[in-house]
């Protein structure tokens, strides 16, 4: 199948339908969330919530023997918010800055997790295999049940993401002021914490505990380079989830069915770079282009001054003057001299030169713009 | 001179970790003064404020404003944080954060409409801000960004305001609006609290000042109390001579 087969089957092929479905809900609502994440400075918490979540899953298996993903995941939402707010208590309580507790919740957690799993996979009875699908996550498993319940879960999220908008947007930015201003902090901070467990608890079973916090922030991180406003920005990481849920489906059905979350991965990782190259405000390559711009544009403006000064000496503004007395320390190049005729501020006449009451009158204005600034 | 006390505080002490940062404070703070905080690095002038607003939990004392808890006269306060308290890369614009100052009196999840952002464009032109109104927030300079802060502290329209720093880091122009408008507040007979560090403008600026190095020294009128002396108790040393070396 290649990429042009499955965007024609996508439709028809209940399978195909379900796993598309289901990763572009998952990009959606992991990209808007993260971009929360992302202004808290809290990124690797995604990773610690992820990995804290794999001792819950196979808990909830050992309990209960039920391997559908409803009971699995909430034994994942239970210990992430455990080891979320250890997290936030280590920080509180203890000396320790955030990053040290993030690592030893990620690491104890997740080496808990792993010796269950081992355990559960020692167990005589068959009914054991696929918790490891959580590892590194398996699109093809996502049935209609699954997407259903993300499908709501997103619904939910994004209805109070909605209603505390104005709350979330200035605890972000000024928790200190907010508090002040009379609003519990305290529950919007666990609100936007548990919205955000809750996405990653979504995406365990797609993408699997090692790579969700990626999903979760490259395209926080890629959005962020195209707007400077926060509801464009969650609205774009948004879309740029979904369509790295439905490319990296589309790819890894197409190529010999390459595992899906490290694609989605990818994609999104491909987006990240993308805007950090060509987005025109914070991009690199503009930035480049701007730089180089001013350069020029500083030069012709040195060597327009110096002529502004030499005209200022005589009555008419277009008397001729020799090149010869222009230099390099004007910014004066032949080059440049050229740019400043095509701009038709000066003519230039064999080995002489003449101001145009055109770059008279430019070369004044800036003068003035500088004594406005002053 | 009759005058209504806006801030009490009691045997106010605050510790991070044990280390005591404030300790026993009792302070008095009459209505209508444009007070200045000061004292050396560490000495808790932040933290006071902070206790008072209720952002850090104090380990004994109590505060009062206007006679009640803080808690129930929030509406009467407004406060300007330190301006690198906050990242000025997040992604919105100066009038945006000026809304900010309106979310109190809007209370949860009501939206600022248009009546809110006519109160902040007001406060905006006050700190001669409008031209910049819909400037992404990182490309405000650190003068802009204080007379931002400065605005959204304007919108609560208090009756007491507090402010962390708010002439830090900016140039002279800036410092001179943001003084007359502090001094405007007085005026209006609001009370202002500034935490300050430049000495020398002190008897220039304020008429009120507290003395602070964890514990009180000293507070009341610039006239009286703005000496050697005083200084030399905060500081440590004596400042006079120190400066003239």
């Amino acid at each position: 199948m290649n990429i042009q087969e499955y965007f024609e089957l996508v439709w028809t092929d209940y399978t195909l339908r379900t796993i598309t479905l289901g990763t572009a809900v998952l990009g959606a609502i992991c990209g808007m969330l993260g971009s929360f994440a992302v202004l808290r400075k809290e990124s690797l918490l995604g990773d610690a919530i992820s990995h804290a979540a794999l001792p819950g899953i196979a808990i909830a298996f050992l309990i209960t023997g039920a391997k559908d993903s409803g009971t699995l995941l909430l034994g994942a939402l239970v210990s992430g918010l455990i080891g979320t707010f250890w997290i936030r208590g280590i920080t509180s309580k203890t000396h320790l800055k955030s990053d040290t507790a993030l690592g030893i919740i990620l690491s104890v957690f997740f080496g808990f997790g792993m010796l269950l799993l081992t355990f559960i996979q020692k167990q005589p009875n068959a009914n054991q295999a696929g918790l490891d699908k959580y590892l590194f996550g398996q699109a093809a498993t996502l049935v209609e049940s699954d997407v259903n319940l993300m499908i709501i879960v997103t619904g939910i999220s994004l209805f109070v993401m909605l209603l505390f908008w104005k709350e979330f947007k200035i605890l972000l930015f000024d928790a200190d002021y907010t508090k002040t201003l009379g609003f519990n902090t305290k529950f919007i901070d666990v609100l936007i914490t548990f919205l955000i467990v809750l996405a990653i608890v979504l995406g365990l079973q797609t993408v699997g505990v090692v790579l969700m916090s990626a999903i979760l922030l490259a395209p926080a991180a890629a959005a962020r380079q195209w707007t400077n406003s926060l509801g464009t920005m969650v609205v774009l990481a948004g879309i740029i989830g979904a369509f790295s849920g439905v490319f990296g489906t589309a790819i890894s059905a197409s190529q010999n069915n390459l595992s899906t979350g490290p694609v989605i991965v990818l994609v999104a990782g491909a987006f990240v770079l993308f805007s950090f190259i060509f987005s025109p405000k914070r991009g690199i390559l503009f930035r480049e282009i701007r730089f180089r711009k001013n350069r020029t544009d500083l030069k012709l403006m040195k060597t327009l001054q110096f002529m502004y000064g030499v005209v200022q000496d005589h009555e008419n503004i277009s008397h001729p003057h020799a090149i010869r007395i222009l230099n390099n320390f004007q910014g004066y190049t032949r080059g440049s001299l050229k740019k400043l005729e095509n701009e038709g501020w000066i003519a230039v006449e064999g080995q002489q030169w003449a101001m145009t009451p055109k770059g008279y009158k430019r070369a004044q204005e800036m003068y003035n713009k500088k004594a406005e600034n002053e | 001179m009759n005058q209504k006390i806006a801030v009490q505080i009691d045997d106010l002490t605050v510790a991070y970790n044990y280390k005591p940062v404030l300790w026993d404070i009792d302070l008095t703070v009459p209505e209508g003064v444009l007070m200045a905080i000061v004292g050396p690095n560490g000495a808790g002038k932040s933290t006071l404020i902070k206790a008072i607003l209720g952002i850090i939990k104090p380990i004994a004392g109590s505060i009062s404003i206007y006679g009640k808890p803080y808690t129930k006269q929030r509406k009467l306060v407004a406060y300007v944080p330190q301006k690198g308290s906050v990242d000025w890369d997040f992604p919105t614009t100066a009038l945006d954060v000026v809304m900010m100052g309106t979310y109190g009196s809007l209370g949860w999840i009501k939206r600022p409409g248009e009546k809110e952002k006519k109160i902040a464009l007001e406060s905006m032109e006050k700190v001669g801000m409008l031209p910049y109104k819909n400037r992404q927030i990182s490309q405000l300079s650190g003068g802009q960004q204080q007379r931002v802060f400065l605005a959204r502290a304007l919108v609560q329209d208090a009756s007491i305001y507090f402010m962390d720093e708010p002439f830090q880091g900016v140039d002279a122009t800036t410092e001179i609006a943001i003084i007359n408008i502090l001094k405007e507040l007085r005026k209006a007979g609001k009370t202002v609290i500034v935490v300050h560090h430049d000495l020398q403008t002190v008897p220039e600026y304020f008429d009120w000042v507290t003395f602070l190095n964890v514990k009180k020294i000293a507070t009341g009128p610039v006239k009286d109390i703005f000496n050697d002396d005083n200084l030399t108790k905060t500081y440590g040393i004596n400042y006079k001579v120190a400066v003239n070396k």
